[in-house]
């Protein structure tokens, strides 16, 4: 591998921090009676409100269709999404030293596996926690569930959930989109050189 | 000649009703044009200002849109308010703390937005109290109610509070004079035992706290209004006065015969001089100062037993008297700070003094004698001009920015606008009916909004359906943006509106308050979570730690409660959601409901009287199962074995 494409692969794996610094996904609500909207953000290792109360405010709105309440410590994935991304960099940053171009591609079909993963445990998150009602709950409308959307808006009740990848998950797609660019330059480069 | 006057007020007084009576109706709906767009706002849409207005005998404050004329708010201020629980919560009971005791009602007049530079900040809004004299200080995040200082050797209020240019002061004067300090004296003896004072209370600039600085003692005539200078007039303050004649009964005639009374203009700056090398005697008083503490947001009171003050005879140069035709009513300074507008209430013309043909007159020494050791300048020395054919019963002017000014005639009821300078009258217009304080958006600051005035009017008769005797007080709005007045909106107003003051919606919009935080709630009867509502008793005091969150109480069973037993309701909202207040509501209370605004710890006194089972609701209709926001309360007899428990069933 050239040095610049080491560089590159570097630049990739830190790339991936970026998931500490801001949200993977974003969730907003609309209601009637939320005119300034409220919103939630989905980190590695946390879950935010938009405003500084939304997360409360969801939580106590929640609990009358009998809907759990979102507690960061309920949540596993949230302890480890953080060590995979953190031993991903290493492992990126372990190759570029390397100059390894097929553990660049191993790397490269790790990154889209765990995507997939964690797309997949997300959309079980959501399933759960929409499907999974207290059946004490106050409100029980008949054959009604509350699982947010995973990409685009879903009306549920007076609630408008639009569901979207948040700047987290652009760092991740930058970064793969980074490797997967050098790892071909680089069969490029070898096809060339034969 | 007393008969005659009298004959004259009462044919002035009831021409122009007969007159607008009599066409009033067809007037307006001539006059309409495009006013209705002008006043519309459309649904979701803000007004661009926001009015303050006094609410009077109601003791309030009310917050009203402009130029829709929209009724936003009832600040509780000086008086009790049961739909809140202000003045009745244990949180708020001190603000109405008084050296008479506990006081549920006041006539506020005045409000004064605080200033930076002769501007409106948007920090603080001060009114006055009439009765009992007091001064308080709302706070402009929550519009609520945060001071309350009261101004002993006072009595009548009403020239106050009228801040100076950065809210350095805000002040204070007698309307009645009386024996300082007061005192069991013949009431004819007045001449000899009555005095005035003028007080300056300091505003600290960070936190708005306020405390009287000190007082001037003035000689005994009746001080009505106040204003502060600007610009080049900064550091003085002017107050009229009337009855220089000194009566002490039926003022109507016996203060109304001398051509002239006076306006003190007091240097406050040479006043902090004397003060400051000590030229003040500490006399002995005896005033509550009311404040909401920071931390806790509960109100305590601190009863003072000292003023400064300063008497003019130890302290030359600091108040001098401007003469002004028959007993003025308003005082009113121009935004470029010269000219000082007095509103001669009996006279026939506006007068207008010169501030700088009065620091003249007082270099040069322009002396028309004295009042009690007060140097009184020249009239002819000082005047800039007379307003000729002004209106009949001129009371108050305020500004715009083209350099006009507008002045309130309550008897020919009117509004009359005039050029400063030329002193000519250059367009009038009428107003239903007997307008007493005027209001230009700004029109008290170095740069008002020429766009509109409200007037604030004293009579409304046939304005609107009618309501029995008791009829509702009368603002209106008028165009003032081009060169003719137009009239734009009637709206209806709390309690009597006084004066009232306008700013810019934009500035109050920018750092308001949504909730108040549960971080920050130092409440020491806070309950910061619903597992740690509590029941306690003390002796015979019951205290209920009680969270309200959307839609249950907790706890919502309490029993143990016994016939003579005291219960504190300590209920602290849990909410930290925009607009979701909780209201709580005991069947039997006898004092008033409370609600609990998001992150606020309110609490309530109960005595139950007969045994027996007490609901007790939520009265702000706060969600879908807001009906059932409830519980339930079992009061045993004195002396019975039944035992505290409480809870909610899981």
């Amino acid at each position: 591998m050239t040095t610049r494409s080491r560089y590159l692969i570097a630049f990739a794996s830190i790339l991936l921090l970026g998931t500490f610094i801001s949200p993977i996904w974003k969730i907003d609500i609309e209601a009637p009676q939320y005119p300034e909207g409220m919103g939630l953000y989905i980190w590695i290792n946390k879950i935010t409100g938009e405003g500084p109360n939304d997360l409360n405010t969801l939580n106590g709105l929640n609990h009358y269709i009998g809907m759990k309440t979102i507690d960061e410590n309920s949540i596993p994935e949230l302890t480890y999404m953080p060590l995979i991304i953190m031993v991903l960099a290493a492992a990126g940053l372990l190759i570029a030293w390397k100059g390894n171009k097929k553990l660049v591609l191993a790397m490269i079909i790790v990154i889209v596996l765990l995507g997939i993963a964690g797309i997949y445990d997300f959309y079980m998150w959501e399933y759960d926690y929409g499907h999974n009602l207290n059946p004490n709950a106050p409100i029980k409308v008949p054959g009604m569930s509350y699982q947010p959307p995973l990409l685009g808006s879903k009306q549920l009740l007076n609630i408008n959930a639009t569901s979207l990848p948040w700047i987290g998950s652009l760092f991740i797609g930058a970064s793969l989109m980074i490797m997967a660019i050098t790892y071909f330059l680089e069969l490029k480069a070898a096809r060339s050189a034969k | 000649m007393k008969k005659r006057i009298l004959f004259f007020a009462v044919s002035l007084l009831t021409l122009p009703v007969i007159f607008l009576t009599g066409c009033g109706k067809s007037s307006s709906a001539l006059d309409t044009g495009d006013a209705a767009q002008k006043v519309y706002v459309n649904p979701g849409e803000y007004d661009e200002f926001y009015s303050f207005m006094s609410g009077g005998f109601s003791g309030q404050v009310s917050v009203y849109g402009i130029p829709s004329g929209r009724l936003f708010k009832v600040i509780p201020v000086f008086s009790q308010n049961p739909e809140t629980g202000y003045g009745y919560s244990e949180e708020t009971k001190a603000m109405l703390n008084t050296s008479h005791g506990f006081i549920p009602w006041d006539d506020a007049h005045h409000p004064s937005l605080s200033q930076t530079d002769g501007l409106s900040n948007g920090k603080w809004l001060f009114i006055n109290a009439n009765n009992t004299p007091r001064i308080a200080r709302i706070d402009l995040k929550d519009f609520e109610t945060a001071e309350i200082i009261e101004i002993p050797n006072s009595a009548g209020n009403h020239g106050s509070p009228f801040t100076t240019e950065n809210s350095e002061y805000v002040v204070a004067s007698t309307r009645f004079s009386v024996p300082i300090p007061n005192a069991d004296v013949d009431i004819k003896s007045y001449k000899e035992n009555f005095k005035g004072t003028i007080s300056f209370v300091k505003v600290n600039p960070e936190s708005g706290k306020m405390n009287l600085e000190f007082q001037i003692i003035a000689p005994g005539l009746n001080y009505d209004l106040a204003r502060a200078g600007k610009g080049p007039s900064h550091g003085w303050a002017f107050f009229t006065s009337y009855n220089s004649e000194q009566a002490n009964t039926l003022l109507e005639i016996n203060a109304s015969k001398n051509d002239k009374d006076f306006i003190a203009a007091i240097n406050w700056k040479k006043a902090e001089e004397y003060l400051k090398a000590g030229k003040a005697k500490d006399m002995p008083a005896d005033y509550y100062h009311n404040y909401v503490d920071e931390k806790t947001r509960v109100a305590k009171s601190e009863n003072l037993k000292t003023v400064k003050v300063l008497d003019p005879k130890d302290c030359p140069g600091m108040i001098y008297f401007l003469p002004t035709p028959k007993s003025p009513h308003g005082v009113d300074v121009d935004p470029t700070g010269e000219y000082i507008v007095a509103g001669g209430k009996l006279a026939t013309v506006i007068p207008v003094h010169s501030f700088s043909k009065m620091l003249k007159a007082i270099e040069e020494k322009k002396f028309d004698g004295d009042v009690q050791g007060i140097p009184v300048l020249k009239y002819a020395e000082i005047n800039a001009g007379e307003v000729q054919n002004p209106g009949l019963g001129p009371l108050h002017t305020e500004f715009d920015d083209k350099g006009y000014a507008y002045t309130s005639a309550f008897i020919s009821s009117e509004v009359v606008k005039w050029k400063l300078g030329t002193w000519e009258v250059v367009d009038r217009i009428p107003v239903y009916y007997s307008i007493g304080h005027l209001m230009v958006m700004g029109g008290d600051t170095k740069k008002p909004f020429g766009k509109y005035l409200v007037a604030l009017n004293k009579i409304t008769k046939d304005r609107y359906l009618p309501t029995g005797p008791m009829l509702t007080q009368s603002a209106q709005l008028i165009d003032i943006s081009g060169d003719k007045m137009k009239l734009l909106l009637d709206f209806p107003t709390i309690g009597e509106p006084h004066y009232a003051q306008g700013i810019e919606a934009s500035i109050l919009k920018k750092d308001f308050m949504k909730i108040y935080e549960n971080s920050k709630n130092g409440n020491p009867y806070a309950t910061k979570g619903e597992k740690d509502a509590k029941v306690v008793r003390e002796g015979n005091t019951v205290r209920v730690y009680m969270t309200a969150a959307r839609s249950h109480f907790a706890p919502d069973n309490i029993e143990g409660i016994k016939v003579g037993d005291k219960v504190y309701f300590h209920l602290t909202n849990l909410e930290q959601d925009w607009d979701v207040p909780h209201g709580f509501a005991i069947k039997g209370m006898t004092n008033s409901e409370l609600l609990i605004m998001p992150g606020e710890t309110r609490t309530i006194l109960w005595e139950p009287k007969q045994p027996g089972i007490y609901p007790f609701y939520c009265s702000d209709f706060c969600s879908a199962l807001h009906q059932e926001m409830s519980g339930y309360a079992r009061v045993s007899p004195a002396g019975s074995t039944v035992q505290l428990s409480y809870g909610t069933s899981k």
